[in-house]
């Protein structure tokens, strides 16, 4: 059996998926054993590669890179996940939405309720352009499966990897928050 | 006063009459998901979850709103019925901003656990986003209306139970909301006796003690049902 190819991406969240995913321990060793992480933010590599078998997506849709790399994503892998609460409703990262459009949480952010004379970041091919609304994964791609939590637990990341490794339907895990 | 027989998922069920078709159900050992019925309060069938189809009869009805009747066969659990519990908990969790991961109530909320139940693991409807207030200007509680279903089982312990009627709805479809007296402040209510029962009473993170924060507020609805089981005792 060839080795699978694994990929996780972070997008509109705080990384706390992904630290539940290290939370694994020894388990990643075993599974270091039938997979490759060939792009991760915790692995070395710049480009989304080719012919993935199974991404998991950390974070909500939130500004154009979000967008790009999640189209990127979806083309190159067979299964995709959207792993974790952000990436699953919007979650934390979606709490913006009721502010209105992008322009005015960042007045709101950093003029009202910032340093006095703060100013509105903007270098674009820079600094990413904020969307309008944040939106979860599953509104700009099509998604496989759904792992939500906040954040999902090591041993449900584990039962959910382990029946898609093995060719499994992951047994229903549905648990908000 | 002869007991009604019925049919529930097969099962031949005897019931009281004048009991509803939710209470035969449920003592058949039969699980039907529900979120603005509270035992101890009366029943209004707002929030359609414990839709069952009885046969003949064209229209989906709600079991707590259904008395039952001699020959009644009921189905509860449907695909066309699973397949709407989950369209009302999805919806719902669209209406307002029910972030489970920064809630008073989570681990703690009905609606939280109805998602499980009915197999939501997301919502496939665009989130609307609301800007809603929360009020703590009473001095013990808060009101978050982010995390309001609009079951108005607050109303009913407020007017039924403390008899003061503190709370009400106002506005129509997706302006409804909770009010306090005439929509003033919940602070500044000259109703309200502070008893709680509103908070005890509330499925989600929208009524909260103050000073409680993430997964703190205790589930106590049942306390409810204690309430009005004691007023019928005198000791």
């Amino acid at each position: 059996m060839s080795r699978l190819r694994i990929a996780t991406i972070w997008l509109g969240g705080c990384s706390g998926c992904h630290m539940s995913l290290l939370d694994l321990d020894e388990w990643l060793i075993e599974l270091a054993a039938r997979a490759d992480l060939v792009y991760s933010p915790i692995a070395d590599a710049k480009r989304f590669p080719p012919n993935v078998d199974l991404t998991l997506i950390e974070g909500a849709i939130a500004n154009d890179e979000h967008l790009e790399l999640a189209h990127t994503a979806r083309r190159h892998s067979k299964i995709v996940v959207s792993f974790g609460d952000c990436a699953v409703t919007g979650n934390v990262t979606a709490l913006r939405n009721p502010l209105g459009s992008a322009q005015n949480v960042l007045q709101q952010v950093y003029i009202e309720h910032g340093d006095p004379g703060g100013v509105i970041p903007h270098d674009p091919g820079i600094v990413p352009v904020l969307l309008d609304k944040v939106v979860p994964v599953h509104q700009v791609i099509p998604v496989d499966y759904y792992l939500p939590g906040c954040p999902p637990s090591a041993p449900r990341i584990r039962a959910l990897l382990e029946a898609l490794i093995e060719g499994r339907e992951p047994a229903a895990d549905i648990r908000f928050g | 006063m002869a007991a009604k027989t019925l049919t529930i998922d097969g099962h031949l069920v005897s019931a009281r009459p004048g009991e509803t078709l939710l209470a035969a159900i449920r003592e058949a050992g039969i699980t039907v998901p529900t979120l603005c019925h509270l035992d101890g309060l009366s029943d209004v069938g707002a929030c359609r979850l414990c839709l069952v189809e009885i046969e003949g009869q064209r229209r989906l009805q709600p079991a707590c709103m259904t008395m039952v009747s001699e020959g009644m066969v009921v189905h509860t659990n449907t695909p066309r019925l699973q397949s709407y519990r989950r369209q009302i908990i999805e919806l719902l969790f669209a209406e307002r901003n029910h972030v489970c991961a920064v809630c008073v109530a989570s681990g703690h909320c009905e609606l939280q656990r109805l998602a499980g139940m009915v197999g939501m693991d997301h919502v496939r409807y665009e989130y609307l986003s609301p800007n809603c207030p929360v009020d703590i200007s009473h001095p013990r509680f808060g009101i978050d209306h982010n995390r309001c279903v609009l079951c108005t089982r607050c109303v009913r312990a407020c007017d039924e139970i403390e008899g003061v009627h503190t709370w009400d709805v106002a506005g129509r479809g997706v302006n409804a909301h909770v009010i306090t007296d005439l929509n003033q402040p919940w602070g500044a209510s000259t109703t309200c006796t502070s008893c709680g029962k509103c908070q005890l009473a509330c499925p989600t993170g929208a009524i909260f003690p103050r000073g409680v924060t993430v997964g703190e507020r205790p589930h106590a609805s049942e306390r409810i049902a204690l309430i009005v089981e004691a007023r019928k005792q005198r000791w």
